[in-house]
């Protein structure tokens, strides 16, 4: 426990002095990722709150990322650019769809809950594609980055990456005393035995519901965070593929261990980075994603409960 | 909205269900009897397209190419089977979803790899080039009427397989209870790398057959596979007869949706906003079809487990 | 207490509960037996309100739960054990009945509070484990323990929920004499402040703790009274004529 404490300790203080060293080490580029990999890890977060500890497999969650996204991408389009609201309002459009996809689909079981929450994010996609105004296809961008008032600039990347820290470590609290509360005990109760949940007296779909929504929710601010990271949205976020993509990220890095999000998040991410973008390949950049196949292929005959679970050996 | 234009299209949603079939079919086997969500199933299919493509600039000749592209796609399936897929049966859904993924992301790479990043050619054969008079009227592209004609051959031919010979009651078996079909001694190994096998060629017959029609591209497997997932839900996860009911009625709705709609829709909204709502409506249908099979038969149309 | 008035459930063609009219007074012990496959769990998941009737009432504590979820009815007092176990494995036997605990005192939509910091929940837990007999095994994870054990726990889950009626299915399941001897000690602890309903094909058990018998049979009630009239009746004996022997 002691042991824990201080590797996250360690690894908060690493994160805050992180982009003084990058930008000594003349690596001022990858205070970018950094803040990307961050945002990421919100979003992993949030869906690892769904299937980890939930037991909810969502194939749909970037529908509630996305849908933040464009919360925002909208407001700022028709004026509205104070992270003080879009940010809010992003995770409100969030949340309310979770429940409505999560009311509609909490019926179902097993493959079926699956598909279903897949079939209503192609529903929120095909809908974002189809609006002309609001950039149809190829996405719009945003003029700038969300105002925070306080004399803080966010096109400043150092401060971009502060905020997103600071929002980051909010969310994993949260997320923490969530899962140590009576409704994080029932959650977990339930995916470990949801008809003796029910026996004993707990209203089992209403903490699922909520659950879902919470998950929602978070996600959608890391959309609003991921719209305002590169001034863009695209209907990209909202597709499927984003969906298995975060999904990809919780199963790597540990389903239901607490630093399954984020680790996913980062292995996922670096590995895109380094792959790609280091030369590590050379003439083969481009097809930095054959080498991830073949470590994910790895990780799955090796480490079968992610990351997070070859660390630790036991359950978070 | 001429008579013609509806036939034709009522023709165009057959033959794309009869295609969704032949993947269909092969998914729903390995889910139903396996147990196991296979995301490459769609990256079988473009390998399928795409070795098709090749063979036919190798041999200059359509139909010599097809069963040659088949044996490659299902022999590409079987080492898969034996080497990866195999050791995800015992593993939980999301170990088998990570993996599978995994297989997409390799196979995409692998194909630009050999082929390039761009879309290739792939032509009908020159006598099926032109349009076929069905009716005084009307007129039909013969491909897409050979495509209907085997499409619905094999649906046969499966069928037949499935329900009447030893082998596929084995396959039935297995899919209603592995548990029984293993005490029963049948060889589980043997038959499950067979049925991927099958699984595979059946996929490489359809992206053989629809890459003249679609594009044959990276990334065509994740597009249809999706689909494919939404056939076999709606028809019953381990039934060919699901699967068969599934394919039809998403091909045939989604095609004719994609005709009518936009010019329904352009009947009371002004054109700028139909177009638009009426390509989000039509994409959205199929969705909005299986959600609400779902909420009527929650096991889809036929369970194949009891 | 309990009033089962012409129950019935179909599965396709089969009768599993066929017009079954029952009644289980305050504070007895009332054991419910029949030969194998006659319908028992049926009905008691009928009963619990985990299974929906095809016709038929039940009235609770005066109060018709006939359409109420189960929850509801576990608000209302109405707790049910299980014949397979079905326990929370990966939770200790603390966490088990903390959980059962929780349940039934306030609400759990608390997000923010930490649950292990309720001493009140953890105290009512130890109470139980100790009253089921787990007090050494309190911090044991419940897949760890024997199956007597884990049988002890199953009845304690039901048991923290402070109920005043259980619904207990084949508690002795499995279990050998030491085991079994316990949990009629259990039972004869807990009858003094709940009403059982007590499915058991242990017939030792059976005649050492009921009030009165009810005997089911391919899904009919074919008797139901007091121990002694029950034994003496002639369908008894033929239904179990070859299964037990009720002398």
């Amino acid at each position: 426990m002691a042991r824990h404490r201080t590797l996250v300790v360690g690894a908060l203080l690493v994160a805050l002095a992180l982009p003084f060293v990058l930008s000594a080490t003349g690596h001022d580029f990858q205070i970018v990722f950094a803040a990307r990999i961050m945002i990421y890890a919100i979003a992993a977060a949030s869906l690892n709150l769904a299937i980890g500890y939930g037991g909810m497999i969502s194939f749909g969650h970037a529908a509630f990322f996305g849908g933040g996204a464009y919360m925002v991408g909208i407001l700022a389009a028709e004026g509205v650019g104070s992270a003080w609201l879009a940010w809010p309002a992003g995770v409100a459009v969030a949340a309310l769809a979770a429940l409505l996809v999560g009311a509609l689909s909490l019926a179902t079981r097993g493959v079926y809950f699956i598909m279903i929450t897949l079939a209503f994010a192609q529903m929120f996609y095909y809908v974002f594609v189809s609006l002309e105004a609001y950039g149809g296809d190829d996405g719009m961008s945003l003029a700038q980055r969300s105002g925070l008032g306080f004399g803080l600039d966010p096109s400043d990347d150092i401060t971009w990456y502060y905020v997103v820290l600071v929002l980051l470590v909010a969310v994993l609290y949260l997320l923490h005393r969530l899962i140590h509360s009576r409704f994080g005990r029932v959650i977990v109760a339930i995916r470990e035995n949801e008809s003796r949940a029910e026996a004993i007296g707990f209203p089992v779909y209403r903490y699922k519901l909520t659950c879902f929504v919470i998950s929602g929710a978070i996600a959608g601010l890391a959309g609003a965070l991921v719209a305002n990271h590169a001034n863009y949205v695209s209907p990209s976020l909202l597709h499927w593929m984003q969906s298995g993509t975060l999904m990809i990220m919780v199963i790597l890095g540990g389903v239901g261990r607490f630093w399954g999000g984020p680790i996913g998040a980062f292995v996922m991410l670096a590995l895109e980075e380094t792959l790609s973008g280091s030369g590590v390949l050379g003439a083969y950049s481009v097809h930095w994603q054959l080498p991830v196949g073949i470590i994910l292929l790895a990780i799955v005959m090796y480490a079968p409960q992610g990351i997070a679970g070859a660390f630790r050996g036991r359950n978070a | 909205m001429s008579g013609v234009l509806i036939a034709e299209q009522s023709l165009n949603g057959l033959q794309f269900g009869l295609m969704l079939f032949l993947l269909a079919a092969g998914l729903t086997l390995v889910f139903g009897i396996m147990d196991m969500i296979n995301l490459a199933h769609g990256s079988l299919y473009m390998i399928g397209a795409y070795l098709m493509a090749s063979l036919v600039q190798a041999t200059g000749s359509f139909w010599l190419a097809l069963p040659l592209a088949l044996a490659a796609t299902a022999a590409i399936g079987v080492v898969l089977e034996v080497s990866i897929v195999r050791a995800l049966y015992a593993r939980d859904h999301l170990t088998q979803v990570l993996a599978t993924f995994a297989i997409i992301l390799v196979a995409n790479e692998v194909v630009r790899l050999i082929w390039g990043p761009q879309p290739i050619l792939l032509a009908p054969p020159e006598a099926l080039a032109g349009p076929i008079e069905l009716v005084p009227g009307f007129q039909y592209a013969s491909y897409r009427l050979v495509i209907l004609g085997i499409g619905a051959g094999v649906a046969l031919l499966l069928y037949v397989l499935v329900a009447r010979t030893r082998v596929g009651m084995l396959v039935r078996a297995g899919a209603s209870n592995r548990e029984m079909a293993v005490a029963m001694g049948v060889n589980i190994r043997l038959l499950f790398t067979a049925v991927f096998g099958l699984g595979a060629a059946l996929c490489a017959l359809a992206g053989a057959l629809l890459g003249p029609v679609l594009a044959v591209q990276v990334g065509m497997g994740e597009n249809i596979l999706i689909i494919a997932f939404v056939v076999i839900v709606i028809g019953g996860i381990g039934s060919i007869r699901g699967a068969f009911v599934g394919a039809v009625l998403v091909g045939v709705v989604d095609t004719l949706g994609r005709a009518l709609l936009p010019a329904l829709f352009g009947t009371f909204l002004n054109p700028q906003y139909a177009s638009s709502a009426g390509a989000a409506a039509s994409s959205v249908l199929i969705y909005v079809l299986m959600a609400a099979v779902l909420f009527f038969r929650p096991q889809g149309l036929f369970p194949a487990r009891g | 207490m309990l009033e089962v008035s012409k129950l019935c459930k179909r599965f396709g063609g089969v009768v599993a509960t066929d017009d079954v009219t029952l009644h289980v007074a305050k504070g007895e012990v009332h054991a419910l037996i029949g030969p194998n496959g006659a319908g028992k769990t049926t009905l008691i998941a009928q009963i619990s309100g985990s299974l929906p009737s095809d016709a038929g009432r039940i009235v609770f504590d005066g109060a018709d739960v006939t359409d109420a979820t189960q929850h509801e009815r576990v608000c209302l007092g109405l707790a049910r054990s299980y014949q397979v176990t079905s326990v929370f494995k990966r939770f200790t036997v603390l966490d088990n009945l903390a959980l059962a605990a929780q349940a039934r005192s306030g609400s759990s939509f608390s997000f923010w509070r930490p649950v292990a910091a309720e001493r009140a929940l953890i105290d009512e837990a130890r109470a139980f484990a100790a009253e089921i007999g787990l007090a050494r095994k309190e911090r044991f994870v419940a897949a760890t323990l024997a199956h007597g054990e884990q049988r002890a726990l199953e009845v304690g889950l039901a048991l923290a929920t402070r109920p005043k009626f259980m619904l207990l299915d084949e508690p002795m399941a499995g279990m050998g004499p030491e085991d079994s001897q316990r949990m009629i000690e259990l039972i004869e602890r807990i009858r003094a402040r709940v009403t059982v309903l007590l499915v058991e094909h242990d017939m030792d058990a059976v005649f050492r703790l009921a009030d009165r018998i009810s005997v089911l049979v391919s899904g009919r009630l074919i008797a139901s009274g007091a121990p002694a009239e029950v034994r003496a009746n002639e369908e008894v004996k033929r239904a179990y004529l070859g299964d037990e022997v009720l002398a």
